[in-house]
């Protein structure tokens, strides 16, 4: 029977378990020792829950089948740091100063000395994996306390192979004035996975703008599973921009973990671009009362591109507001999903919760499927949900055009119109006319990936730049 | 003659609504649609403008000496037809100075013209706005989006002033509108008249008449035109109202 058991094993995950056999006395024991329980529980898990596929309820519309069947090279051993970032990767956005960090085929690329530094502003930043021995105390007091109530294999796997990511640590009242960017740059001539892990901790009355931008690599099949934790101190404030320009075989399932307390603030901004499969999974836990949460995102997707976006919001105290508008346009044989989950636990009274997901369909090859859900015992609440999907607007359509303006420019006005309002919504006003001018070249057809995207990957050697300012073409 | 339209029968939804509809206009003239409602002003608009779901079944819209009725609607606009419409519609998201560039650059790439220039482009959205008196304000919002009836209307006025149609077909444009607002539209028109371009002008009443002094009054009633004179039959149904010309047709 066990034999039997292990023979219907999906082939990736006999190389995931393969991996880790491997790996994991030269790689994986040598860590924090619960970073190391937190590896041999997610490995155990992993063996009970499996990669997850569609016939589980909550991966009903997302079918990763085909993701599974490529071989990939799973992990890597370190690169060797050559080359300072700024030699190949240079942010060219107007007015946006950021402090740059990147993962180089899921390690933390910097110098030995390099592998965590702390900021001017007090801000610290590094690699996961460094901050294991220099603040093993944070790791005990944070690490996996919010991963551990993944749902999937996935999650678990992540948990035991991960190589590296990146740790911010933000200590109390300590406002960052610039804001930190990841890039996370795959450049390898094979099929890749990457399991990387983050760790954001915002200490009380601390604030900080994040952009995690998960972007192309070459034209091979990549495999990204990224677990995020984030922990919002008393009165914290992230404002998170998570932008995502892969390629159409690249499947990228990305969750993040977040814990508010009292009076916290969370902006997120989800603005997908392009990707073979995208999951974005979000678990926001409104611990404290008076917290904050407003996510918003958009997705522009074609082909047969397949976008997924899975919100759950907790209420556990009262007090808290969440606000959700996920928008999307879908072209050719593109499908999305929005799962938008809003749970008001009995105390959470006067809680504030609506959430708005709005798409248009370009043709009528394009899904979408969306799925509000509200879950609440409290009796003192404003909860709201609306799902809209149409075609574009034929009265607004046939207004432009008696102005002069042709059919597929009417079209893209109203496209680009559609979008603005989560657009709109980014704080840092150099990064909104980039992504504005990113949103026009994306609708028009330009943004393709390694010529006009934001990294040069296809071409290593010469300097990786963003190009997204359009009024520079 | 800038706009001949002979015998024109135009369904929607296979229901009937233009009935055989002619009518002429020259440049230089003002043409002023009148009738109760019901009777297809509106749709002959449509039709002249191109809208989509209004079929010509018969008859023929012959303007600058060609027949139109195959054309899209842009490129009509592009050939100088111009609509101001009885509900213009809110596009949330666009700004009115991101439309009025992108119209006049499609506009001037039709006609084989660059795109203009930013600073010549600015300087005339200033003086078209003063023409309908916009405060500056208006232009950064998202067109028609939140606006009064009032502003809706003159930033129509104000659009037909940036394109400088060569025939600019009025609907309704007096509906909604206080005396003040009803006053400064009709001087954004009165402004625009002249020898080379001209107007039709679709109302209910003869309000609008007093400031946009018509050549011809034609009558609509079911699908056609029935009674055409000068300015002084605007008066006359104004105060005799529209039964009389049912009678008429109706005894015919």
């Amino acid at each position: 029977m066990m034999n039997e058991s292990k023979n219907s094993y999906l082939p990736l995950e006999l190389s995931l378990l393969d991996h880790y056999k491997d790996k994991k006395d030269v790689l994986y024991n040598s860590c924090h020792p619960k970073v190391k329980k937190v590896r041999e529980a997610g490995i155990q898990e992993f063996e009970e829950k499996r990669l997850p596929i569609s016939t589980s309820e909550k991966w009903r519309s997302t079918n990763l089948r085909k993701s599974y069947e490529h071989e990939y090279l799973i992990g890597e051993d370190k690169p060797i740091f050559d080359k300072q970032i700024n030699e190949i990767f240079k942010c060219n956005v107007h007015g946006f100063d950021t402090n740059v960090f990147s993962l180089l085929n899921g390690w933390y690329y910097n110098s030995d000395e390099q592998q965590l530094q702390t900021l001017d502003d007090g801000v610290i930043v590094g690699s996961i994996i460094a901050a294991q021995k220099k603040y093993p105390e944070l790791i005990d007091r944070y690490f996996d306390e919010l991963a551990n109530k993944s749902e999937h294999g996935l999650s678990a796997i992540n948990s035991a192979l991960f190589s590296d990511g990146i740790f911010i640590y933000v200590p109390d009242n300590v406002v960052s004035k610039k804001a930190i960017q990841l890039i996370k740059m795959v450049n390898r001539d094979t099929n890749t996975m990457i399991n990387s892990r983050n760790l954001i901790v915002l200490g009380k009355n601390s604030s900080l703008s994040f952009l995690h931008c998960d972007d192309s690599i070459n034209q091979h099949s990549g495999f990204l599973v990224t677990n995020t934790e984030v922990f919002l101190g008393d009165n914290a404030k992230l404002d998170l921009y998570k932008l995502q320009n892969l390629n159409d075989q690249t499947t990228l399932v990305n969750t993040t973990f977040v814990k508010q307390e009292v009076n916290s603030q969370l902006n997120v901004n989800v603005l997908t671009f392009n990707g073979g499969t995208i999951r974005n999974e979000f678990n926001i836990e409104l611990a404290g009362e008076g917290a904050h949460a407003d996510l918003s995102g958009i997705y522009l997707m074609d082909k047969k591109q397949h976008i997924d976006n899975q919100i759950m919001i907790k209420h556990m105290a009262p007090n808290c507001t969440s606000n959700e508008m996920f928008k999307g346009v879908l072209d050719e044989s593109a499908s999305a999903v929005f799962n938008g989950y809003i749970y008001v636990a009995r105390d959470a009274q006067k809680t504030l919760a609506f959430q708005k997901n709005a798409n248009i369909l370009m043709t009528s090859d394009a899904t979408i499927d969306t799925m509000p859900f509200l879950e609440i015992y409290a009796d003192d609440v404003k909860c709201s949900h609306g799902a809209t999907v149409g075609q574009l607007d034929n009265d607004a359509m046939f207004y432009l055009m008696q102005r002069g303006i042709p059919e597929s420019d009417a079209k893209l006005l109203l496209m680009y119109a559609f979008a603005t309002e989560v657009t709109g919504k980014i704080g840092i006003e150099a990064l909104k006319i980039s992504i504005d001018d990113m949103v026009k070249k994306r609708l028009r057809g330009d943004l393709s990936i390694c010529d006009k995207c934001v990294l040069h990957c296809s071409t290593p050697d010469t300097p990786i730049e963003f190009e997204i300012d359009l009024s520079k073409i | 003659m800038l706009l001949n339209i002979k015998d024109l029968h135009v369904s929607i939804n296979g229901k009937e609504i233009l009935k055989g509809l002619n009518l002429g206009v020259n440049n230089g003239e003002v043409h002023a649609i009148m009738g109760p409602n019901g009777t297809g002003k509106s749709t002959l608009a449509a039709a002249i403008t191109g809208r989509e779901g209004y079929d010509i079944t018969s008859g023929e819209i012959i303007y600058k000496g060609k027949g139109i009725t195959e054309l899209s609607p842009d490129v009509r606009a592009n050939e100088g037809i111009f609509l101001s419409f009885q509900y213009p519609v809110e596009i949330p998201g666009v700004s009115i100075t991101n439309f009025m560039r992108t119209a006049l650059n499609s506009k001037r790439e039709f006609e084989g013209q660059p795109p203009i220039p930013a600073g010549e482009f600015l300087k005339k959205m200033e003086e078209k706005k003063k023409l309908v008196d916009i405060q500056s304000k208006l232009t950064n919002r998202s067109v028609n989006e939140g606006f009064s009836g009032g502003e809706k209307k003159k930033n129509e006025i104000f659009q037909m002033a940036m394109l400088e149609p060569k025939l600019a077909i009025l609907d309704e444009t007096d509906s909604g509108l206080d005396i003040d607002a009803l006053k400064v539209v009709a001087n954004g028109v009165n402004a625009l008249r002249s020898e080379n371009n001209a107007f039709v002008v679709i109302t209910h009443y003869q309000r609008l008449l007093d400031y946009i002094v018509p050549d011809f009054v034609h009558v609509m009633y079911d699908g056609r035109i029935v009674k055409s004179g000068g300015k002084g039959l605007a008066l006359e149904l104004e105060e005799k109202g529209y039964d009389w010309i049912k009678e008429q047709v109706e005894n015919r």
